[in-house]
């Protein structure tokens, strides 16, 4: 159970950074959302990983998991929700207006107003 | 008394709404709503330096939960002093916004009421996940903000300042998770009570966590080598927004201070004073760079955004010595830094709209309309930020060169605060006579762009700060010395914030 939640986050912070690398827009939303997902569940694995039991509370003296992380997680993730929306919007239009996807895209050969 | 503590977060949060309600009215309802809601941010602003100064430190816990498990708003000397600082910055940059950028794009006066909430927020909160969503508050609202006004380079370089931030919040999350799974606490005070008592492998994970979020506040203080954002993103944000932004790399300054002293302070026992070695060093080459960007820019706006890097950099080697003395005038100097910045962002647009063609390039151009006015101004502007005596800048480099004496690193610090001093002071005096003295042709005939009493004003006052920095030098020296005592021993914020339980959120 560790070896695997601990090891898809390795995995999604690696692909998040090889993405973003890549400074185009479509792979940084991608590369932003799957690190995004790995801090999710970073913290929700912090909160300790409990096989098995009831989510909440159960009748009897059960074991139960953390809350407080669960809380946190939801908070970021409404957050990210939003913030992934605005990037997609922002993503768009900036390729449309400077034609090209490339974050770091030629510079204006005027320079800086 | 303590309910007073919600109202710099709640009270632009309001209006902000209500702002967008009206957003089919005509601006002015807009305006007036703003700049009333601005004055009466300063007013409480006011109000709560008086009552941090009385020592006591207040603390209101929201819903009534007590401290570990709810969240609570701290107010103490250091806070008080930024949200002071905040709402000066605010201020006169919407009393310039007001004149006309509001209405270069839909929804300035909501999204700069939520940008003040933001920052009002993380400088009051004292819980670390509430300090993350605070962040995201005021980021949220930046992003629209930088992009304020439309345009390609303004979108390019808003583009890279949001995926760098978004990527800061990714570290952030875990930074918070880590530190939650170690101390099964994310209450700053509690935080710092439970670093001393840490096993060797949770210490171990302790550190990575602090790491990183010196990393996240790093990036949002544009520290070396985390500053790349900033010169382009602020020298190609609208005037009113980059001035407000010169707040912005406080708050990152501002929580390295508040987590690296409650947190990872004297009282974490082996993790105690974690930021030091890295703080200096990257404070340091943060101070090299921004001055020699600044001899080597290329635009008014560029030159401007290069100074506020530089005087971060200065900032935070003050902030990295940890003493009495050194916080003392690193919070002079952030004062002065951020209220001088601030105003030099907004008398760039009055030069540049009277060089016509050119704007603020830096290259010889027509005469300006009004020389020796805007001359003069940016002169003083530019003795102030560079540090040049009789300004504030000059007391607060001093009182930081002072409080290194004697310490191992003095030699760097002096060799490195005296040497940037004559590059800054070379790159404004190069700007200075490229716009103002280096001219060709005849002035142009612009009478729109001559500058107004109202466009000048908020740039002046802001400036003028610095004249009052100087002649009041001696009690804000006084209060940020008691600031420094109460940030550097943190036993009583902790025990304010832990001991009193339920009780604090009542009104005492």
């Amino acid at each position: 159970m560790e070896i695997l939640v601990a090891s898809t986050i390795g995995i999604l912070v690696a692909a998040g950074t090889y993405l973003i690398l890549r400074a185009r827009a479509y792979e940084i939303i991608l590369a932003l959302l799957l690190l995004a997902h790995a801090g999710n569940l970073f913290v929700l694995s912090m909160g300790g990983l409990v096989v098995g039991s009831v989510p909440i509370l159960g009748e009897e003296d059960f074991v139960y998991p953390d809350p407080v992380p669960q809380a946190l997680v939801l908070t970021a993730i409404v957050i990210n929700f939003g913030v992934t929306a605005f990037v997609i919007v922002l993503a768009v239009r900036a390729a449309l207006q400077l034609g090209t996807d490339q974050i770091e895209g030629p510079r204006d050969e005027s320079g800086p107003q | 008394m303590t309910g007073l503590l919600i109202v710099p977060v709640a009270l632009p949060a309001f209006l902000g709404a209500v702002q967008l309600l009206l957003v089919r009215q005509s601006p002015r309802v807009q305006r007036l709503l703003g700049l009333a809601g601005s004055l009466a941010l300063l007013a409480i602003a006011l109000r709560l330096v008086a009552i941090a100064d009385t020592g006591v430190i207040r603390v209101y816990a929201i819903g009534d939960w007590p401290a570990p498990l709810g969240i609570v708003l701290v107010l103490d000397r250091l806070s008080a002093y930024m949200l002071l600082l905040a709402a000066l910055v605010g201020l006169g940059s919407l009393a310039y916004a007001v004149r006309g950028w509001d209405q270069a794009g839909r929804n300035f006066h909501p999204l700069f009421m939520l940008q003040l909430a933001g920052i009002n927020g993380a400088f009051l909160t004292g819980d670390l996940f509430n300090l993350f969503v605070f962040f995201e508050v005021l980021l949220i609202a930046s992003f629209c903000l930088m992009l304020h006004g439309g345009g390609k380079a303004r979108l390019r370089a808003g583009t890279i300042y949001v995926v760098l931030n978004l990527v800061g919040s990714a570290l952030f999350l875990i930074a918070v998770g880590l530190l939650y799974g170690v101390a099964g606490t994310l209450n700053l005070a509690d935080l710092g009570r439970a670093m001393g008592a840490l096993d060797p492998a949770g210490a171990g994970l302790a550190r990575i966590g602090a790491v990183l979020l010196l990393v996240v506040f790093g990036l949002k203080a544009a520290l070396v080598p985390l500053h790349l954002w900033l010169p382009e993103g602020y020298g190609e944000a609208a005037p009113p927004v980059a001035a407000l932004f010169a707040i912005m790399t406080k708050v990152g300054a501002y929580c390295i201070l508040r987590v690296f002293t409650v947190v990872f302070g004297p009282l974490a026992g082996e993790l105690s004073w974690l930021a030091q070695p890295w703080l200096l060093p990257a404070a340091l080459a943060t101070l090299w760079l921004g001055m020699l960007g600044a001899l080597a820019s290329r635009a008014l706006g560029e030159l401007v955004a290069f100074l506020l890097i530089a005087s971060v950099g200065t900032l935070l080697i003050a902030f990295a010595l940890f003493s009495v003395p050194a916080i003392t005038a690193g919070l002079y100097y952030l004062a002065h830094s951020t209220l001088v910045t601030a105003g030099l962002f907004l008398l760039l647009e009055p030069i540049s709209r009277q060089r016509g063609e050119l704007g603020g390039r830096l290259a010889p151009g027509p005469p300006l309309g009004q020389p020796h006015l805007l001359g003069w101004s940016f002169f003083v502007g530019a003795v102030a930020v560079v540090g040049i005596p009789p300004l504030s800048g000059f007391l607060g480099k001093t009182m930081i060169l002072q409080s290194a004496t004697g310490l191992d690193a003095a030699g760097w610090i002096y060799a490195t605060m005296l040497l940037t001093g004559l590059l800054g002071l070379i790159g404004c005096s190069r700007a200075g006579n490229l716009v103002f003295w280096e001219t060709a042709g005849e002035a142009e005939d612009r009478p729109a762009a001559a500058a107004t009493a109202g466009a000048l004003g908020p740039p002046l006052a802001l400036i003028g700060c610095s004249v009052l920095l100087t002649a009041a030098a001696g009690p804000i020296v006084d209060y940020a010395e008691a600031t420094a005592r109460q940030v550097v021993d943190p036993t009583c914020y902790i025990r304010a914030v832990l001991d009193e339980g339920p009780a604090s959120g009542r009104s005492r």
